[in-house]
């Protein structure tokens, strides 16, 4: 029988185990790998997407190089491909997908969603955008330009989001509060009902 | 345009038998395998043992028919452990003893 057609969890124990009796890695390592990993969320997109929002020097250099614009923060970025950021604006929305496999900006948003690596997602976001959009009941305007942006694994992409209205005043971490996953990907945006559910009921 | 065009079973673009599948939107939690593969691979790239091309590559290798049955991750230590024989870091001997040893 080919070897990798063994069971996956059999074939994770036993790679593991060679690896580690060979010296190649340490049970340590894997720990430590697990527990970095999940420090990245979504939070972190958000904090750059509020910062954006009320500074517009920080705006202008998460557009111009989103690497630079999330190690300002102190987020590391080093050895991931480069990130961009999309600017999404009155007349254009931007839809970031990975056709050829999941292509995600994981320093600053974590580990991609279960549907953002799904084949319906992967092959509908590039031919029917607006019918994807419609799933999550985002319904955008017929004069907004819906422009799908195709990650790679040599450059990755995030969505800048409009602030939306009624936030006036706002400081960062409360913009940052409303600001979700999917609205960084462009699969929602900002929303308005949730928003005001926040501030009235900021614990939930 | 599908019929005119020789796709990669993994260039799923615009792929036409999928186009009236819904999208499933809830919410899946990553489980303690999932969580391992995806450290394994990472601690494996910072060793420089493995590039993401490689892991692509090996991603891209798997069968179609597999392809769409195996998990994110099912895939991904498919990957790696042909990634890992490739490069000789283990060899077939090693992982059918330590299998066999479970």
């Amino acid at each position: 029988m080919n070897l990798l057609e063994t069971d996956s969890a059999a074939l994770l124990a036993a790679v593991r185990r060679v690896l580690i009796a060979k010296g190649v890695l340490t049970d340590a390592e894997i720990a430590d790998r697990i527990a970095k990993t999940e420090q990245a969320s979504p939070a972190l997109g958000a904090r750059m997407v509020a910062k954006g929002w009320l500074e517009p020097d920080y705006r202008a250099l998460l557009l111009e190089d989103g690497t630079k614009a999330a190690e300002t923060l102190g987020i590391m970025i080093r050895g991931a491909p480069p990130l961009g950021v999309l600017e999404n604006t009155p007349l254009v929305h931007n839809l970031v997908v990975c056709t050829l496999c999941s292509c995600y900006p994981r320093a600053v948003l974590g580990y991609p969603p279960f549907w953002f690596k799904s084949a319906a997602y992967r092959a509908r976001a590039v031919r029917d955008p607006r019918g994807v959009l419609a799933e999550w009941g985002t319904l955008l305007p017929d004069n907004v330009r819906v422009r799908v942006v195709d990650s790679t694994a040599d450059y990755r992409w995030m969505v800048l989001p409009q602030r939306p209205a009624g936030t006036e005043g706002w400081d960062e971490a409360q913009l940052a509060a409303i600001v979700r996953e999917g609205d960084m990907i462009g699969v929602t945006v900002p929303d308005g009902a949730r928003l005001r559910e926040k501030t009235l009921y900021p614990e939930r | 345009m599908d019929k005119d065009l020789f796709r990669a079973h993994h260039d799923l673009g615009g792929v036409s038998k999928f186009l009236c599948e819904p999208i499933d939107k809830e919410p899946h939690i990553l489980t303690d395998f999932d969580r391992e593969v995806d450290a394994i691979r990472q601690v494996l790239a910072a060793k420089k043992l493995m590039t993401t091309d490689e892991l692509r590559r090996g991603i891209e290798a798997i069968p179609e028919e597999d392809y769409h049955r195996l998990s994110y991750y099912q895939r991904w230590i498919r990957s790696i452990t042909d990634n890992m024989l490739r490069r000789g870091v283990v060899t077939e001997a090693e992982l059918r003893a330590a299998l066999e040893g479970q």
